[in-house]
């Protein structure tokens, strides 16, 4: 019966799309909402056999809602999508599992609290009677040895032991083990991005002989060099739509930077914010980071955004929180002229308090002007919150839900609202977009730019080079230092990288 | 970025710390069993242990019961009161009316499932619900037993009572618990996805495993286990009361936690669940007995000592970091 249906859905199919059937998989005229924002305005999009189709594009531009399309973890509000020249009406992952399509996400999707081997397992539902464990491990071990010869990765490692570059190691192996279902098509999303040089290079040999085999593969990398040298077909997007679709060979560097769009939209931005920008403003803050010692200082001025920039965990989070406890307690070294407000990055951890209501949540931090005699005016409370649900824009249907009955991006919207609803003339922001939707990050980015036009000052810390063309001043650390000092015409990619890497600026 | 050198050390590092934790409960187990040994030699012995050990099948069951819960993520709030009430319900119908009985125990253990595919789909904090379930059993078991009473079933009393040759009942007991369970969580294919479900569920949910399916699976080994619990404690006490389980509830979260398992990511272990239950069982009265410890003071001595362990795990566990 199972054969019957395919055949059937065969003949659909070729009427449909022709030759479908030369084609792994194929979205046409895809579109995908969220809320007001685009993130995908039809979009046509296929994988041939044999062949490593290279994505790139900005933050936000779509790659990842297309992949996550394509690998069935959320579905287009409109068009369609076919796979091995049948069309899919109900696709799922366990569809696009069952039709060869995995996907090793960006964020890892491994269980910390299980052995490589059971985290193995979880992904193959035939690996279980008797004897699964060694199957498992002999599975898993096997692909290991294969992608990256001496790995050193024992099969009952627990997960949680071992390191981000290792774990990386292990969630790309996964994906391509096989047992029962088939294997045609693996997307990888920044594969490359927690391992060194030497692990890279074993993966994308692999990838290559992969292909070679009459796979395929979908590489998405921010390194461009990676993409050109690896890709067979380059596929560009910007803004929700494919812009550029060609053989690789047919793309260098500057073209795919051009046709990424990025010069343009910088300009756009830098247009908005400098029309926006007043002239000598008074000063707002003026910080040193604890370990400087060349005098360098973080200057941030009244109606200023400012960037801090570099690789991850080198002080610019220590920084904002120093100055942060500077605003209600004088410290040596900063100096702050105005209410502080903080937007925490890990809002599950530092963020939100979790069994309050949506309104308690964005009043927290204004309860001096929400009080009625001794106690919190709960009529003050609500015009807060509904005040800034309109602003904003909070997708619920009540503000005194709970805040967890609110998606991860409204949740950082909340968050923004508490701290753009009190009396802060500063706002520090530690990396708060992780993790956000992209229909959200458009929706804040825009509301930072107008209160940074009435006079707020933002100190920005982020880890996406492309947040801080919102940015007027972008300082980069290294080592708890700041050892470069852009302004928003010297920043460049390259020069954020070279900063963060460079042994001295 | 990572040599390999390097992160092999770190590994090992951390494997050491791994095996350093998993041992504690045993660590303490011993502990507790050599100061008994001190204070009273003669307690080291067929009969001494088979009356110390006395309660330790129904707060190992009960703890395992937990530990189900805990492995999902989850906390449950109500077993001790559920404790009592299947053991209101065995002293009673299960001795006079046996199919029903049987059929009531089963009913439970559905309920128990149910309230796992509430919780999950309600998106519902666990205890807040177990909290509330726990006045529904105690006031059914007020009802079916208003006063103490009851009886237990024969064959229950003569399986609770068996004295095997050289090792006592009760550790035998423990280690079938043990052994069986491990198996069933740590062993199997599918006790993988339970233990899943509590370290990562989105990834679980995109791998396609029902998240809904395994916190209905969990909920009602908890279950099972809660009914098993209550049943072994009549067995023991013959007759039954109300109140019979209270003290079950923070028993179990103890034992799972002296065990060495982690109220959140998954991380629980059945063999030290058992052990933790031993543990806290043989330092509730025995040793404090020993020592001359006025019954006044035993409450407070023995969570004295729960304190001095979890304090020993969390240096351990620092320095894992």
């Amino acid at each position: 019966m199972a054969a019957g249906n395919r055949d059937i859905r065969l003949s659909g199919a070729e009427k449909q799309f022709g030759a479908a059937n030369t084609f792994i998989v194929r979205l046409d005229d895809a579109e995908k909402h969220f809320g007001a924002v685009r993130a995908l305005g039809g979009v046509d999009f296929h994988v041939g056999p044999g062949e490593c189709v290279g994505l790139v594009g900005h933050n936000g531009a779509g790659k990842s809602t297309l992949m996550h399309m394509v690998a069935g973890t959320s579905t287009p509000d409109s068009g369609t999508i076919g796979v091995h020249g049948g069309i899919e009406e109900n696709y799922s992952v366990s569809r696009a599992q069952q039709l060869g399509i995995r996907c090793v996400f960006q964020e890892l999707s491994l269980c910390p609290n299980l052995s490589v081997a059971e985290n193995t397992r979880i992904n193959h539902a035939s690996l279980s009677g008797f004897g699964w464990r060694r199957r498992a491990a002999e599975l898993i071990a096997a692909k290991l040895d294969e992608i990256f010869p001496d790995h050193g990765i024992s099969a009952w490692d627990i997960v949680g032991d071992l390191s981000i570059g290792r774990r990386q190691m292990v969630e790309v192996a996964r994906a391509f083990t096989v047992t029962q279902d088939r294997l045609d098509l693996v997307i990888l999303d920044e594969p490359t991005s927690s391992l060194d040089a030497h692990t890279a290079g074993q993966l994308l040999a692999f990838v290559r002989r992969f292909v070679a085999g009459g796979k395929s593969c979908i590489l998405i990398s921010h390194v461009l060099g990676e993409v050109l040298r690896n890709a067979d077909r380059i596929v560009v997007m910007r803004d929700g739509k494919v812009v550029a679709s060609d053989a690789a060979g047919a793309f260098d560097r500057d073209r795919l930077v051009t046709v990424m769009g990025g010069a343009e939209a910088r300009e756009k931005i830098a247009a908005q914010a400098a029309a926006a920008k007043p002239g000598a403003s008074p000063l707002r803050v003026r910080a040193r980071p604890a370990g400087q010692t060349d005098g360098k200082d973080l200057v941030a001025r009244a109606g200023e955004i400012i960037g801090l920039a570099g690789l991850a965990g080198h002080g610019q989070t220590d920084l904002l929180l120093r100055i942060f406890n500077a605003a209600a307690r004088a410290k040596a070294g900063i100096e702050v002229t105005a209410p502080v407000a903080l937007v925490a990055g890990d809002r599950q951890s530092d963020g939100i308090f979790p069994q309050w209501s949506i309104a308690q949540n964005i009043g927290i931090r204004s309860l001096a002007r929400l009080r009625n005699g001794l106690l919190i005016s709960p009529r003050c409370e609500a015009e807060l919150a509904d005040a800034w649900k309109k602003k904003i824009g909070i997708r619920t249907p009540d503000m005194n839900n709970n805040i967890f009955s609110l998606s991860g991006g409204n949740q950082q919207k909340a968050l923004f609202a508490r701290a753009l609803g009190s009396d802060a003339e500063i706002v520090l922001m530690d990396d708060p977009m992780r993790g956000v939707d992209i229909g959200t990050k458009l929706e804040v980015y825009d509301l930072v730019r107008e209160e940074a036009g009435r006079g707020r000052t933002f100190l920005w810390y982020t880890t996406e080079t492309e947040e801080l063309d919102n940015c007027d001043h972008i300082y980069v650390f290294k080592n708890g230092r700041i050892v470069a000092n852009l302004t928003r015409d010297e920043l460049t990619e390259e020069k954020i990288i070279q900063s963060s890497f460079g042994d001295a600026a | 970025m990572d040599n390999g050198f390097k992160g092999s050390a770190a590994r090992n590092e951390a494997a050491r710390a791994r095996l350093l934790r998993g041992l504690l409960p045993a660590l303490s187990l011993a502990l507790v069993l050599a100061a008994i040994a001190w204070l009273n030699p003669r307690a080291i012995s067929y009969f001494g242990f088979s009356l110390m050990l006395n309660l330790a099948i129904p707060i190992a069951l009960a703890t395992i019961a937990q530990m189900f819960v805990i492995a999902g993520n989850e906390l449950d709030l109500s077993i001790g009161t559920f404790v009592g009430f299947v053991g209101c319900v065995t002293a009673t119908w299960l001795k006079d009316a046996p199919l029903i009985g049987v059929l009531i125990l089963v009913g439970l253990i559905g309920i128990y499932a149910l309230l796992g595919a509430l919780i999950h789909m309600r998106n519902l904090p666990s205890i807040v619900v177990t909290l509330g379930m726990s006045f529904v059993w105690q006031g059914l078991a007020i009802l079916v037993l208003p006063k103490p009473g009851g009886k237990a079933p024969d064959w229950l009393l003569a399986i609770m009572s068996f004295k095997p040759p050289f090792i006592p009942f009760p550790i035998i007991a423990a280690l079938l618990i043990a052994a069986v369970v491990h198996f069933g969580l740590m062993r199997t294919s599918y006790g993988v996805i339970l233990r899943g479900s509590g370290g990562n569920p989105a990834a679980l949910r995109r791998a396609g495993w029902s998240l809904l399916k395994t916190k209905i699976v969990l909920f009602a080994l908890a279950g099972l286990f809660g009914v098993l619990s209550g049943m072994a404690l009549i067995g023991i006490t013959t007759s039954a009361d109300a109140n019979i389980g209270n003290g079950y509830t923070l028993l179990a979260i103890a034992g799972v936690i002296l065990g060495g398992g982690e109220f959140v990511g998954g991380r629980v272990s059945p063999i030290g669940a058992v052990i933790g239950a031993l543990t806290l069982a043989l330092a509730a009265s025995p040793l404090l007995t020993f020592m001359h410890i006025p019954p006044d003071w035993q409450v407070a001595a023995n969570g004295a000592i729960l304190i001095i362990v979890l304090a020993a795990r969390v240096l351990i566990s620092r320095r894992e970091r």
